[in-house]
């Protein structure tokens, strides 16, 4: 094995942690704007098809494979934040959510 | 610049830097995003590490086709914002659905071209060769499976479960098998580019197979598996690039989605492998011709009546539900919750935490209709006062209500904790017609005597109600 590999093993398992802990505790409401969110980030597959066809890409077919996926990953970037921003702008300027406790519940279970 | 200045910009460490600079500010973005206050910036800090890791990759020495890499950010830019900026709220749930297929496709084609480069990974070290086959392999299914998605909720395809009967498993077990025997023969040094198109044809068709069977109700669960399968895809192309960028925000996508699916299962009493499996498509139409001998009638009223029920009540409940969202009702609902206020009655909204299609669905579209934040009830905190409510007003929402989750123990949906709409003095559903919801099965709740049905689209039968009211 490689060092290469061993360290981006590590690095890999520990953003799996700080992916846990980030996320574990977000309200209910924010559920959809939250996977937007992490959907606009998983468009950083953009830097790869970047990365190949700057380095690289010889042939007709693997230059036009690799722009349809800058597009394809462009799209994610771009669409994902721009519609994440779209929903959160409708929770701004909104009173503050409070928790308020439910009146009178001792009937209400089943 | 100086040689010295564009050498020190594109030495490769400090590419990394800026690197660990972008992924700290997608955590700190993250982070923002899970209050409600801190969202919208974090949205934003997020974008800027993005925009910062998409510019310091164009500084990697040496790179060139830089006419190819425009057109296509700007060809992906001018698809991007005008899908993002002009989507309904409604139809949000398959716009994330296109943007992370989309994602997923392009960790497809990069691990095809990877293979094309290299004449079948020739000479690389056998994790890299692993690494990019699984990102091909999840990324195809990703691609394909988000697509059928986006296409069963923008009803391109019936919503209802597509399935190919008892063989279903047995066709998508052999399709994994092809897909997994597939790539094990291009580890082993197999460069046949046939083997790569097998494996990306192969995991596709897994994909569309695994997505048709499910039932609209699960499509959110589904939707956030594919998020956080794209993601961990993404991871792994970071791995075959040695890119860190990619392994951290691919990993964390990965592990947020994997948290949020589990969460949405929970919701609705089911475990991911049963949804997968798509399970629920065959039980359903058996227990909808069980229970459909029970009979019972079903009473319908009429918008004046409704409008007078509800005008006398002290408090109504209102219990909106993917119906609203599909009529696009939600400011006639709030029009509605104001004149009944107007009038002294107390309205509340009961949201189920999977109504519509995603979580918090409800809240976006309630929200963007300018109702109160404190109006919202989620529903832990409102079931306990179904039993002093004196009108349930269900506007296109059914499973989230049905009692049979509670009281039926061979029903489909049973433990799944729902609306206890039917504890309260009186309920009016608003509905188009009298079929069954998204999981296909019967709801009592729609014969009970207790209820009165109100057939229609619902913008235009909460509109007719407000227009009673007003005529009070």
């Amino acid at each position: 094995m490689s060092s290469t590999l061993v360290t981006n093993l590590a690095i890999l398992v520990l953003a799996g942690f700080v992916g846990f802990a980030v996320i574990s505790k977000v309200p209910n409401t924010l559920h959809t704007p939250l996977m937007s969110g992490t959907n606009a980030i998983h468009g950083i597959v953009v830097l790869a098809g970047l990365i190949v066809l700057g380095l690289s890409g010889d042939g007709v077919l693997n230059k036009a494979l690799l722009v349809v996926a800058i597009i394809f990953g462009t799209i994610n970037v771009v669409g994902g934040f721009l519609v994440t921003d779209r929903m959160l702008g409708m929770f701004k300027s909104k009173p503050e959510p409070k928790e308020k406790p439910p009146e009178d519940s001792q009937s209400g279970k089943s | 610049m100086t040689v010295l200045a564009t050498s020190f910009f594109q030495d490769e460490n400090f590419i990394k830097v800026c690197y660990i600079v972008a992924f700290g500010l997608f955590i700190y973005g993250l982070m923002g995003l899970t209050g409600p206050r801190t969202a919208v910036r974090g949205n934003k800090i997020a974008a800027v590490g993005m925009a910062l890791a998409v510019i310091v990759t164009l500084l990697t020495p040496g790179i060139g086709n830089w006419g190819l890499i425009a057109l296509g950010v700007v060809i992906g830019t001018v698809v991007g914002v005008p899908a993002a900026r002009n989507v309904k709220m409604t139809a949000v749930p398959q716009m994330v659905a296109l943007f992370n297929g989309v994602g997923g496709g392009a960790v497809a084609l990069i691990a095809w071209v990877e293979f094309r480069e290299s004449g079948g990974f020739d000479g690389f070290a056998l994790y890299i060769v692993i690494a990019s086959m699984f990102a091909a392999v999840i990324g195809s299914i990703s691609f394909w499976g988000s697509n059928i998605a986006f296409g069963k909720l923008q009803e391109l395809l019936p919503s209802k479960p597509i399935s190919l009967g008892p063989l279903q498993q047995l066709i998508n077990l052999l399709l994994l098998l092809i897909a997994v025997g597939l790539s094990v023969l291009i580890c082993a040094g197999g460069s046949s580019e046939l083997l790569i198109i097998g494996v990306l044809v192969s995991a596709g068709l897994l994909g569309i197979f695994v997505v048709l069977p499910i039932g609209g109700a699960d499509m959110p669960v589904v939707i956030s598996l594919l998020n956080a399968l794209t993601g961990l895809s993404a991871a792994a192309t970071g791995i075959a690039l040695d890119n860190t960028a990619l392994i951290v925000a691919g990993m964390i996508v990965g592990a947020s989605g994997t948290i949020l699916t589990r969460q949405m299962a929970e919701a609705m009493n089911r475990t991911i492998p049963s949804i997968v499996a798509g399970g629920f498509g065959g039980e359903v139409a058996a227990v909808a011709g069980a229970t459909g001998a029970d009979g019972g009638t079903v009473r319908s009223t009429t918008a004046a009546d409704a409008a007078i029920q509800m005008a006398y009540a002290r408090l109504v409940v209102v219990v909106p539900g993917y119906g609203m969202a599909v009529a696009q009702a939600q400011h006639a609902v709030r029009e509605l919750s104001q004149m009944l206020e107007a009038k002294g009655v107390e309205v509340k909204f009961a949201i189920h935490p999977v109504a519509g299609r995603m979580p918090g669905h409800m809240n976006v579209l309630l929200a963007e209709a300018d109702v109160p934040y404190e109006q919202l009830k989620e529903m832990d905190d409102i079931n306990g006062e179904f039993s002093r409510t004196q009108v349930s007003l269900v506007i296109g929402a059914n499973d989230v209500t049905n009692p049979d989750a509670r009281k039926k123990t061979d029903s489909p949906i049973f433990g799944m904790p729902i609306l206890n709409v039917d504890e309260s003095e009186s309920v009016i559903v608003l509905k188009r017609s009298m079929a069954s919801g998204f999981a296909g099965i019967e709801n009592p709740l729609f014969t009970n005597p207790k209820t009165a049905m109100l057939f229609g689209d619902a913008k235009a039968s909460v509109g007719a109600i407000t227009e009673e009211l007003k005529a009070l």
